[in-house]
């Protein structure tokens, strides 16, 4: 029962994260990669980690994606018209397109060999209790608590640079 | 059959009548509560005291033409709709709204009254209600009319905006009550201080409890905050272009929102199910009351008050209530450092 809950939810993130690329509106693209996010918390929840799952709707499909959103539809961002080749260049000039195909080949070979590779090493160590949002807090507020001050500095300079760069010129 | 989940997907499907028999219930109120406060009679005429009404409504949507700009986005147009009904009804599924029963012994171990009893289920009713903004904004663009633009940039940032300080309530609520939890704030709750004043976070939390409704009204885009639906200045906003059924989406999303924001609520500030004279196993009346009269308030303040202009909106939003929020947090942080 598991295992089919996997492979339906791990499909679902995957056919959704290839259609993306294969949009020729763009506003199609963002609602697929929100779905895709969408997949991907249900898979954290059956990973046994709700808070993760929750994070990632929150911030990630909720947060970033309407940024994306906005950028899409502000920006009114072109359809992709349909590839027509060029008569008067090499091969009707399909190396831009070809090339494409060429590194998602290479891509796909580097991770399958690096996956095989991982598959095989053992996984030392046991796997710690870290699921529940006390844990995480603890964690994160002792441990790692630098990382987390510099990453609000980081934050907050985003926000400032975004201020200025948008403010209008009184 | 297994008893327990006999049980379980009947309070699944309670839970969902419920919420379409309020939003029917909410209709009807909004109403007569508007006509007592523009002293006139309101419907009287479609069954006793006019109580048949909303079901005629429906009935008259359900028969009405389904339009569709020429130029709108076919499949975004359809599905903005959908998206803003599901958010509103997913959102409910992991609200508690009653203690644990035995339905009088039929069932071997307590069951939980709520569809879901997560242990992050503020967090996760925070998601689902920044899944809730894409409907809108959806709604807005696929109907490629300036009206419905406009009505859903200005509603989406009003959203976004006001779930800061929503956030940050629920925060302070979360460090008193030391869990994420929504049955845990309620149980938290229990009890009385003195004898007689009930140990409501409401008390406490008054700041906490003006931010989250402030905040709660103005993710539903209801009046006072309502100017991207404001009739006379956008005609009517992300839904001008939608008929018949689609139309009745986004208002049943819009009343299962309230609900929504009411019941966590009167589940982190008004303790919930918790309530005098009624056995604990009885608490789903307290929590209904305590709903009603939320959305009765709800009601009140659409027909009472006047329409914020949208920049005095985001101003509340960005200068008053999130400065708030967080004085709030940080005072919160300090009571319970200092009184354990």
């Amino acid at each position: 029962m598991d295992l089919i809950v996997f492979y339906a939810l791990g499909t679902l993130t995957v056919l959704a994260s290839l259609l993306v690329v294969g949009q020729r509106n763009p506003m199609y693209s963002v609602l697929l990669l929100i779905a895709s996010f969408l997949a991907l918390a249900a898979l954290y929840v059956q990973l046994d980690a709700p808070f993760m799952a929750v994070t990632q709707i929150i911030i990630y499909a909720g947060a970033i994606m309407v940024l994306f959103l906005f950028v899409v539809m502000l920006l009114n961002v072109p359809r992709e018209e349909p590839d027509v080749p060029d008569p008067s260049r090499l091969f009707g000039g399909a190396g831009p397109r070809r090339l494409g195909v060429v590194l998602a080949l290479a891509l796909v070979a580097e991770l399958v060999w690096a996956l095989r590779r991982l598959g095989r090493t053992p996984f030392g160590g046991e796997i710690p209790e870290i699921s529940s949002v006390r844990a995480i807090g603890r964690t994160l507020f002792t441990e790692h608590a630098f990382a987390f001050e510099v990453t609000s500095i980081l934050i907050l300079v985003a926000l400032v640079g975004a201020i200025v760069l948008a403010r209008k010129e009184a | 059959m297994d008893v327990a989940l006999i049980a379980h997907a009947s309070l699944i499907l309670v839970v969902f009548t419920c919420l379409l028999l309020a939003a029917a219930v909410m209709v009807y109120m909004e109403r007569k509560v508007a006509a007592a406060i523009q002293q006139r009679y309101g419907p009287y005429l479609v069954g006793p005291r006019g109580m048949l009404q909303p079901f005629a409504d429906v009935l008259k949507l359900m028969f009405k033409e389904e339009l569709r700009p020429k130029a709108a986005d076919a499949l975004l147009f359809s599905l903005a709709p959908i998206l803003s009904a599901a958010a509103a009804f997913a959102a409910f599924a992991v609200v508690p709204f009653g203690a644990e029963t035995t339905l009088f012994g039929l069932l071997d171990e307590p069951l939980p009254l709520g569809v879901a009893d997560v242990n992050v289920a503020l967090l996760v009713i925070f998601a689902i209600t920044s899944m809730g903004i894409y409907g809108i904004v959806l709604a807005g663009w696929s109907s490629n009319s300036k009206y419905s633009l406009l009505g859903g940039l200005r509603s989406a940032a009003q959203m976004i905006s006001y779930e800061l300080s929503y956030g940050l309530a629920i925060a302070a609520v979360i460090m008193m009550a030391g869990s994420l939890s929504l049955r845990e704030v309620v149980d938290a709750q229990a009890g009385y201080w003195l004898g007689f004043i009930p140990r409501w976070y409401v008390v406490p939390q008054f700041v906490g409890f003006f931010i989250f409704m402030c905040a709660g009204v103005a993710e539903t885009n209801r009046a006072p905050f309502d100017f991207p639906e404001a009739e006379q200045e956008l005609v009517a906003g992300y839904h001008t272009e939608y008929s018949s059924m689609s139309f009745a989406m986004f208002f049943l999303a819009e009343y299962i929102n309230m609900v929504t924001v009411s019941a966590v609520a009167t589940n982190l500030y008004l303790g919930g199910w918790h309530g005098p004279f009624l056995p604990v196993w009885l608490g789903w009346i307290w929590f209904l009351v305590k709903v009603f009269a939320l959305l009765f308030f709800y009601v009140w303040m659409r027909w009472t008050l006047p329409r914020y202009r949208y920049d005095q909106l985001m101003a509340f939003g960005w200068k008053f209530l999130l400065p708030l929020s967080v004085v709030n947090l940080i005072a919160t942080a300090a009571g319970v450092l200092y009184w354990g």
